[in-house]
């Protein structure tokens, strides 16, 4: 697919907005700092910031947070503070609580608790944890003053068109586009675990693990990656041969997740995409040797996650 | 900090939810036993539980294993026995209705309500809010796929749709748990006893990433058919959907077919379960907590169980809860119990879950 093939279209759709994922992972403060520094100058549209896997993680607290959305904010992005997915004690919904009421940026809620402090309070990103996966729960999180909402992992082109086309009038729509998916979280911690260390003594395990701990099959193929409380795809999401698709379908933002190395080349290569700078089949090749394992797509396609289709099946 | 939560978000729902008839007060938490077939429902009717959950055969359940559920017929025979003995039937509609055809999921509420259930157990919000419109009278439970793992996540459903009920996911501690419960008028329902997964209930898409399909959009985990053994000169190794999840190379017992539970290399260790093991979850020890933090209800989670094992947990469930709201100072469960569990169970771990937390 080339992007003459939409040539006449009419009228265009908008090129979808880039944005940042919130870091997944546990990094030192001043490499998160050094991180956020170099992304101000990129080509992105919209950056999600604060802890959203584990409240044990205090690297950065929310006023160091806030302190890099207000640089971000000057660099000419828009800002959005993301909400811990997975609450279960109080001194977490306090946080929550205090994220909702920041007073300035604009919040993703992780779950369905930080939508109920939202709701008709103030508008809001509706997370790709909050599993609206049918027309009427997105209606229904419109209704509550959502404008914009992350399409969960699961979903393939052919469910996100039914949903685009019943789409309430004012929702954006944004998709993951790029990076290890967060396939599940655990009660307990999976990093600490491996080393037989419980949550509540976890030695901060997941420091040492930039890119999170590939687990892998006695074939050796990497398989999952453990992140703390999270469970990530070992393979990487990458939807950049897609984007003429998604653009078809009226995606406005294109999400691309953090990882600890070639972040900034990741984010050319989406921008050259989408621009048409480059075609999508040449940038998927690209990417290739700036990720950590292996490509899929298959949850786009309406297949297990971890298959790829198309070109660009790497060998390891 | 309680002050502060209680104040930025009231309980009371901003609009009052129609009315729904109460269920009788139990005198202590009820049980409440997953029935995965007709004989495991007579089982559970028959031994002691105030109330069974039934799911229909398609993938509106969360758990949609060939050879499990009900059939109309079924489900007409179950509620009638059911009933007459005074026990409240719920039926499991949680799954996620598909973007392009939600009809079979609101075909399915109409139909559980028509042969008269007690209650609905959901997850999908947009389900919720069109058996709230449909049935106002219908009592409404947040399934634990639902995620409701704080009192704000639980008050919003509540909020909406006038839930009466949830059942919490498995991640919460007992101190979470009684944090909920302070925070909410919901009624709050607890796993007791049955299968563990680590991972948070509608939280897991991991069984999808290797077969395509997952408990939210499928209710499997995993399918069934992605499952193959295979003999290799190493062993027998098992393989979902082409993923090696396990190899046996002599004669050690093989974990369950979900990749959680499989063998995996991490770093340089190799054939470590680097999740989890396969384990069951046993509440039965901090029954007399669960009373005093107001846990309504205790879930036994038996679904791909025989009806011997549902009826064997039932009545020792039964004699416990029994015991204990008799006897409320009494904090150690009779050794029998615990042994009888074991038993049916056949040798599987009971952990306390996440209400135990490793080194505390």
């Amino acid at each position: 697919m080339h992007h003459d093939d939409l040539a006449d279209t009419v009228p265009p759709p908008a090129p979808p907005r880039l944005a940042l994922g919130p870091l997944l992972y546990h990094w030192p403060r001043q490499q998160v700092r050094r991180f956020y520094a170099a992304m101000e100058v990129l080509p992105l549209d919209v950056v999600y910031l604060g802890e959203t896997v584990c409240s044990r993680r205090q690297e950065l607290r929310l006023n160091d947070w806030l302190a890099i959305a207000q640089r971000l904010k000057g660099a000419g992005k828009q800002v959005v503070l993301s909400t811990q997915v997975l609450i279960a004690s109080t001194d977490e919904a306090t946080a929550l609580h205090r994220i909702v009421e920041n007073g300035e940026f604009l919040v993703e809620a992780g779950d369905m608790g930080a939508v109920h402090l939202l709701a008709g309070r103030m508008p809001f990103v509706a997370g790709m944890h909050l599993n609206l996966y049918n027309p009427a729960a997105l209606a229904w999180m419109a209704g509550l003053g959502a404008t914009r909402w992350v399409m969960p992992l699961e979903l393939p082109a052919a469910a996100l068109a039914a949903l685009q086309a019943a789409r309430p009038p004012g929702l954006q729509t944004e998709v993951f586009a790029y990076g290890r998916m967060p396939l599940a979280y655990s009660a307990q911690c999976l990093t600490a675990r491996h080393r037989n260390l419980s949550k509540d003594d976890c030695r901060f395990s997941c420091l040492q693990h930039p890119d999170g701990m590939t687990l892998r099959t006695r074939e050796r193929e990497g398989l999952l990656v453990l992140n703390g409380l999270q469970m990530q795809s070992a393979r990487v999401f990458n939807l950049v041969g897609e984007i003429d698709a998604l653009r078809a379908l009226g995606v406005d933002v294109l999400r691309l997740s953090p990882q600890a190395e070639h972040m900034e080349e990741i984010v050319r290569l989406f921008d050259a995409v989408r621009r048409h700078a480059m075609a999508p089949a040449e940038a998927l090749r690209q990417t290739l040797p700036w990720m950590p394992d292996l490509p899929c797509n298959g949850y786009w396609h309406g297949q297990p996650g971890r298959d790829q289709r198309g070109a660009a099946a790497r060998s390891s | 900090m309680p002050a502060t939560l209680s104040a930025a978000m009231p309980c009371a729902p901003d609009a009052a939810p129609a009315p729904v008839p109460a269920l009788a007060a139990p005198r202590c938490p009820e049980l409440v036993c997953l029935a995965g077939s007709l004989p495991a429902l007579r089982a559970a009717v028959d031994h002691g539980a105030d109330s069974v959950y039934l799911g229909l055969r398609h993938a509106t359940h969360a758990r949609n294993v060939a050879g499990l559920h009900f059939d109309d017929a079924a489900i007409a025979t179950g509620i009638r026995y059911a009933h007459d003995r005074g026990v409240h039937v719920f039926v499991a509609l949680d799954t996620y209705p598909q973007a392009s055809h939600p009809q079979p999921w609101r075909q399915a509420v109409d139909q559980a309500v028509g042969m008269g259930a007690d209650a609905i157990l959901l997850a999908d919000p947009g389900l919720m809010q069109y058996a709230a419109r449909t049935h106002p009278q219908l009592r409404l439970h947040l399934s634990a796929q639902g995620s409701g793992t704080h009192a704000d996540a639980i008050n919003l459903y509540r909020q909406q749709f006038g839930i009466t009920r949830a059942v919490l996911p498995r991640a919460l501690s007992l101190e979470q748990v009684r944090q909920v419960i302070e925070r909410t008028p919901v009624e709050i329902e607890v796993f007791g006893f049955g299968s563990l997964c680590v991972m948070v209930e509608g939280r897991c898409v991991v069984p999808s990433y290797a077969t395509g399909g997952s408990p939210p959009m499928h209710g499997v985990c995993p399918p069934a058919q992605a499952l193959r053994w295979q003999q290799t000169p190493r062993g027998w190794g098992a393989r979902l959907n082409g993923v090696l999840t396990d190899r046996l190379a002599g004669g050690g017992s093989a974990g369950d077919p979900a990749l959680c539970q499989g063998r995996f290399a991490v770093g340089d260790e190799s054939g470590c379960c680097a999740i989890e093991q396969p384990k069951c979850l046993n509440t039965l020890s901090l029954l007399p907590q669960l009373m005093r933090a107001g846990v309504r209800a205790i879930t036994i989670e038996g679904l791909q169980r025989s009806p011997a094992y549902v009826a064997e947990v039932t009545r020792v469930w039964r004699e416990a809860l029994d015991h204990c709201a008799a006897q409320p100072q009494t904090d150690v469960p009779r050794a029998g119990w615990m042994r009888r569990l074991e038993q049916a169970a056949a040798g599987q771990r009971h952990p306390l879950g996440a209400c135990h937390r490793p080194g505390t």
